[in-house]
């Protein structure tokens, strides 16, 4: 009976605690409602939970009192509840994180117009016409055409330590390779910012990708980066959210063969510690404290939003042990020139389409069918993308770039 | 201490008994949530409640959610009743509901709306009928092991709905077919949609009132006419059926075939009365749940709309407490999974009378 009492008297004091531990917030009224397609075990979302942190600390609120999360939300109708319950509860601004929500935001967009709502990474944004529907991107291509620098000049260092070997070679050019998810613009604009990036250092380079048909597929990536190994690919990039790629090269190199991988996302040196020389990756706070911030003070943000290294949006993980000597110091200066508008990265003096210099291309697809057929992107010598809309758009199949299937 | 099976039981005493085993639940559970968590259980609680109820748009989810999953127990009763282990329902509502989104994407506005609802209704119902057909027949041909059977029909129906997205997807390269006639000029064409409002998923009456049509057509069915009564006799015992000249070979085929197209009906409702869409998620591991529903209910459509009220009740208040404690939903789960428990059991003391005997000589 007394050890009743005794819990009786604990759960009591539980009450007591509880009830005095609400502690007042700055903007308790104001609310953020975020929702994802995952959770924090998954790379793609924790990023974005990480962006959505940062930028509300930033900001000076706080999580238990501004953000009400959704987690592991279907691309279904449950993210239309989903958003509406997180304007019931008095959001004023709603996100989400994954592609396929697009619609089901826009039909909130469309219902609340005085609420704010943004369809991370989509695209239709800007033919909606709606005042109070978003999409933004990261200029993720900025840093994979660094992480292409840093991948060139760890080849042209084994270039000079006579490391490439006949296998390694297709005619003069040495043979690159690239774990791709899906054929979509997105990955077609990533792949050609590396290529370029490792091109503007050792100009003879071709460059062989493989489709996963995955976003997340540890094995599928394993085995796409064995195969491009298998056909003499000396430097392995990727676009697919996995460590499959990387512990693929490291295994390799560790056996003997002279192999390299550049990641994504996140870190690969804990999963690579030798092969792995950096991984791009996106910094999704700058734009989260940015677009929460301008609705704090009453207003509105860009319809389509994509920003790089000139608002830090985008970064190269730090570099691994096997990146050549005088590495960083190359980077600074192509980060700087980025940053300075001195270099663009689809500059067209460095690519050609079909043996021609490229004059004309297309940025947006109108009519759903796969081919772009509005707003002209190539001007002032570069192909400007991410320029019209957010989501990436250059989709042109350079020379040099073999997509194996 | 022994055991005895009860002969009969009070409609009262047995309602005593679950409401008893709930209350059981809830204590134990709130020590569970206390020691897991270090939390208030009275606020979980109340969270749950919240996330079930608390605002108009949750109430009206939670009641379109219970009608859904009602409306697949109800397509798998008859199946049940016969004994007849049918775990297909989750590929046989994804059948039905291809079929539906198939008229919704390729016929709107081309046909006047009526022939294309009866289009949609039609085929769902007979895709769905062949589905459920399928197993029917080669348990009755073959003694086939239904369980399996019609647990391999649902990937294959998965496979065609992955495969139908696919065709379908809008926009595309987004791998989902986004809301079917969300505007232009064949807006809303094909939705059951609102009785009382106006806009995208307000409020589900149509739902509720075509569901409790499909229960008092079911309960009926399976209470009152001649082969109803078949199909429990074949469930209780085949060889009793068969003496008693009933063709058993026939009643599985055509009760499998009633339980798919009731199952694919469902599906059509999940498209076009609520989702708007077609996806993998449109049956999304309902049709296993809807199983412990009609099993719980006994087969009685009436009691499932209760029971399925109950897990949806639970499933709200599970995801309500995961955002409000920053739990993640498993702990919420632990929760659901302690309630069904003692649910579950409670039927156990419902059947059986247990006896305490202090001091028992031989």
């Amino acid at each position: 009976m007394k050890k009743v009492i005794a819990l009786l008297m604990v759960l009591a004091m539980v009450f007591a605690i509880a009830a005095c531990s609400a502690k007042p917030a700055a903007n308790k009224d104001f609310k953020v409602g975020v929702v994802l397609v995952g959770d924090e075990n998954e790379g793609y979302t924790y990023s974005h939970i990480e962006g959505i942190k940062e930028a509300i600390a930033e900001l000076g609120l706080t999580e238990e009192a501004n953000v009400i999360w959704k987690y592991s939300i279907p691309e279904s109708e449950l993210c239309y509840d989903a958003c509406v319950d997180c304007i019931e509860q008095g959001c004023k601004v709603v996100f989400t994180n994954s592609y396929g929500h697009q619609t089901y935001a826009q039909q909130v967009a469309e219902e609340y117009p005085d609420i704010q709502v943004c369809a991370m990474t989509g695209d239709t944004a800007r033919a909606s016409g709606l005042k109070n529907f978003h999409n933004a991107f990261t200029n993720i291509y900025e840093a994979r055409y660094v992480a292409g620098v840093v991948a060139g000049l760890k080849l042209q260092q084994l270039i000079d330590e006579g490391k490439v070997a006949d296998k390694n070679k297709d005619g003069d050019n040495i043979k690159i390779g690239y774990v791709g998810a899906f054929p979509y613009a997105e990955v077609v604009s990533g792949y050609t910012a590396f290529y370029l990036g490792l091109k503007s250092i050792v100009p003879n380079v071709v460059m062989d990708v493989q489709y996963t048909n995955s976003w997340f597929d540890i094995t599928g990536e394993k085995e796409a980066a064995l195969a491009l190994i298998d056909r003499g690919c000396i430097i392995i990039g990727q676009h697919a959210d996995s460590t499959g790629a990387p512990k693929a090269c490291e295994d390799m190199l560790n056996a003997g063969t002279t192999v390299y991988s550049v990641g994504y996302n996140v870190d690969m040196l804990a999963v690579a510690p030798t092969a792995a020389l950096t991984s791009p990756t996106n910094l999704w706070s700058k734009f989260y404290s940015y677009a929460i911030g301008e609705v704090m003070k009453g207003g509105n943000f860009d319809t389509n939003w994509a920003k790089g290294y000139e608002a830090d949006a985008v970064k190269i993980t730090p570099l691994g042990a096997s990146c050549a000597p005088g590495t960083q110091e190359k980077v600074d200066e192509v980060i700087a020139a980025i940053k300075g508008g001195s270099l663009h990265v689809f500059d067209t003096s460095t690519f050609t389409v079909g043996g021609a210099p490229v004059t004309s291309a297309f940025a947006t697809d109108t009519d759903g069918d796969w081919t772009n057929d509005a707003d002209e992107a190539v001007f002032d010598g570069y192909f400007h993308e991410s320029y019209f809309q957010s989501a990436p758009a250059f989709s042109l199949r350079i020379d040099g770039i073999t997509e194996l299937n | 201490m022994h055991i005895s099976k009860r002969t009969n039981i009070s409609t009262g005493k047995a309602w005593l008994i679950r409401a008893i085993a709930i209350l059981g639940a809830l204590i134990v559970c709130a020590f569970v949530i206390f020691a897991i968590v270090k939390m208030n259980p009275i606020k979980v609680y109340i969270s749950m409640f919240n996330g079930a109820f608390g605002t108009n748009k949750r109430i009206w989810v939670t009641v379109r959610d219970l009608m859904i999953l009602t409306c697949i127990a109800i397509g798998l009763a008859p199946a049940f009743k016969m004994r007849f282990w049918n775990i297909g329902a989750e590929g046989q509502m994804l059948m039905g509901g291809i079929a539906t989104a198939f008229f919704m994407i390729n016929f709107a506005g081309k046909m006047p709306l009526p022939i294309l609802f009866i289009c949609m209704i039609v085929t769902s119902i007979v895709v769905g009928a062949i589905w459920g057909l399928i197993p029917g027949f080669f348990k009755a041909q073959w003694n086939t092991n239904e369980t399996l059977f019609t647990l391999m029909m649902n990937y294959i129906a998965i496979q065609f709905t992955s495969y139908a997205v696919s065709k379908w997807e809008n926009p595309p390269g987004s791998n989902s077919v986004g809301i079917i006639n969300r505007s232009g000029a064949t807006k809303n064409a094909g939705w059951i949609g609102n009785m009382f409002s106006k806009g995208y998923n307000v409020d589900y009456a149509w739902l509720v009132l075509i569901t409790l049509v499909l229960a008092v057509a079911v309960y009926y069915y399976l209470t009152y006419t001649k082969q109803g009564y078949e199909i429990a006799v074949v469930g209780d015992s085949e060889n009793t059926a068969r003496y008693a000249g009933i063709r058993v070979k026939n009643v599985y085929m055509r009760t499998m075939a009633i339980s798919g197209a009731l199952c694919a009906l469902a599906g059509f409702l999940a498209v076009t009365a609520v989702s708007h869409t077609i996806s993998t998620d449109t049956a999304g591991g309902r049709g296993f749940t809807a199983i412990i529903v009609a099993w719980l209910a006994k087969m009685n459509p009436f009691v499932m709309i209760l029971i399925s009220a109950l897990i949806t009740f639970l499933n709200k208040g599970a995801i309500q407490i995961a955002s409000d404690f920053g739990l993640n939903e498993y702990v919420s789960q632990i929760i659901t999974g302690i309630i069904l428990f003692f649910i579950l059991g409670s039927e156990f003391f419902i059947n059986y009378e247990v006896h305490f005997a202090k001091s028992h000589k031989e």
